[in-house]
């Protein structure tokens, strides 16, 4: 084998390895570090129970409700399977609305409730203007049930 | 006719090419950047709808992602020379990684920072270590890396191989940075910055969006053409047709 042909292995090589490595981190990050935990998930118990972490999902409608110091907020948090009920003081972003997607950093209270001490609010990857985005059902935030297909899958099972 | 391509792999053949073309791209560059910010602030909606109700800010995705898309394709460029130079032994790829390196850094970075500025409008925070975010850091920690490896090594035949090896290792990145918010399954993928898709975007944003890339791209090749004029002068500095250059260039 000539040097060339050598380099040409060693780089090869080199390069299947990343990739191999590539796939490894990639299933981590799939399955180990959750960067937000789904309502379902909170509910069966498979958030870290006393530590900080985040829960992520759509706002419920009608759910916003603001607390009597004015500052306080608690809304519902879903991802059309489940819902957590979350408290907040503190200033919303911009986007935070009901019926848009949220991600909620904090800790669990003995209640039940969620307290969270940051808000972010999730946006997804449509960029069209209001009047074209009204006609568009592209409401969809990851780690929610795509809500069309669950009404729909509903429709069907009171029709049988 | 054609033209033997493999004639401008050789310094000599390429420095006075690549001096020719850096005009053209520049040019081509400062007409495209020009037009894609004027498309993108006066032709495009003042704001979005639906699931995702951005106003006026949005408009910072005529920068961010275009810079975003170019920090991932140069790394590209950069790990794909060194591994031509490792392979083949030819200095001008190195040369090429080399030119290349800096002006990825500068994309990652401003990739990052308007993105900071975009988070704290829409999502209310500048920083999250969200898995997008934290991989395009280590992406742009990955550019430092190779920057500062070759310029700590005094040799620049070591320097080359040592961090040609290191741009092939981190090439780990890149797909992980893609599918850090793309994995097949959307209810797998948990993160704070949405997927990325070209199918629901109005067609004037998209429009803005893909010149604006172009423009960026051919000043990627503006800038490191000069970088690399510059690289190919200051390596070859002993050999005949340099001192003639300088000479001549001196005279002018």
């Amino acid at each position: 084998m000539k040097a060339r042909q050598k380099r040409l292995v060693f780089v090869g090589l080199a390069v299947v390895g990343v990739g191999a490595a590539a796939t490894l981190a990639l299933s981590a990050l799939q399955s180990n570090i959750a960067y937000f935990f789904s309502p379902t998930q909170v509910l069966a118990n498979e958030h870290p129970g006393d530590a900080v972490f985040r829960v992520g999902g759509l706002v419920v409608d009608d759910t916003l409700k603001r607390q009597q110091d004015g500052l306080t907020v608690r809304f519902d948090v879903t991802d059309n399977a489940a819902t957590v009920p979350v408290s907040y003081t503190g200033i919303l972003p911009d986007l935070f609305g009901e019926g848009q997607g949220v991600v909620a950093k904090g800790r669990i209270g003995n209640d039940g409730v969620f307290y969270a001490e940051e808000v972010l609010a999730k946006h997804d990857e449509s960029y069209m203007p209001p009047e074209v985005a009204d006609t568009l059902q592209t409401a969809h935030v990851d780690g929610v049930i795509d809500a069309t297909t669950r009404s729909l899958s509903q429709t069907e099972g009171a029709g049988r | 006719m054609t033209i033997n391509l493999f004639k401008y792999a050789a310094p000599t053949a390429f420095y006075p090419a690549a001096g020719r073309l850096i005009p053209w791209f520049g040019g081509l560059a400062l007409i495209l950047i020009l037009f894609s910010l004027y498309w993108g602030f006066f032709e495009t909606p003042e704001r979005l709808g639906g699931s995702n109700p951005q106003k006026e800010y949005y408009r910072i995705i005529f920068i961010h992602v275009p810079a975003a898309w170019m920090s991932m394709w140069l790394y590209l460029v950069l790990a794909a020379w060194s591994a031509i130079g490792l392979v083949f032994n030819t200095r001008l790829s190195f040369m090429m990684a080399n030119a290349v390196a800096p002006t990825g850094a500068i994309f990652t970075f401003i990739a990052l920072w308007t993105g900071a500025f975009w988070g704290r409008p829409s999502w209310g925070t500048y920083w999250d270590w969200d898995p997008r975010l934290t991989s395009e850091l280590i992406l742009f920690f990955l550019y430092i890396g190779y920057i500062a490896l070759h310029s700590a090594i005094d040799d620049t035949r070591r320097a080359d191989r040592a961090s040609a090896l290191l741009a092939i290792v981190g090439l780990v990145m890149l797909p992980i940075i893609f599918w850090s918010i793309n994995c097949p399954d959307p209810n797998q993928c948990a993160a704070l910055h949405q997927r990325s898709s070209l199918s629901n975007i109005e067609s004037n944003i998209l429009t803005a969006m893909l010149t604006m890339t172009l423009g960026f791209w051919l000043y990627s090749f503006a800038t490191s053409f000069a970088r690399l004029r510059g690289i190919i002068l200051l390596r070859e500095s002993d050999s005949g047709w340099v001192r003639k250059i300088v000479e001549r260039e001196a005279r002018t």
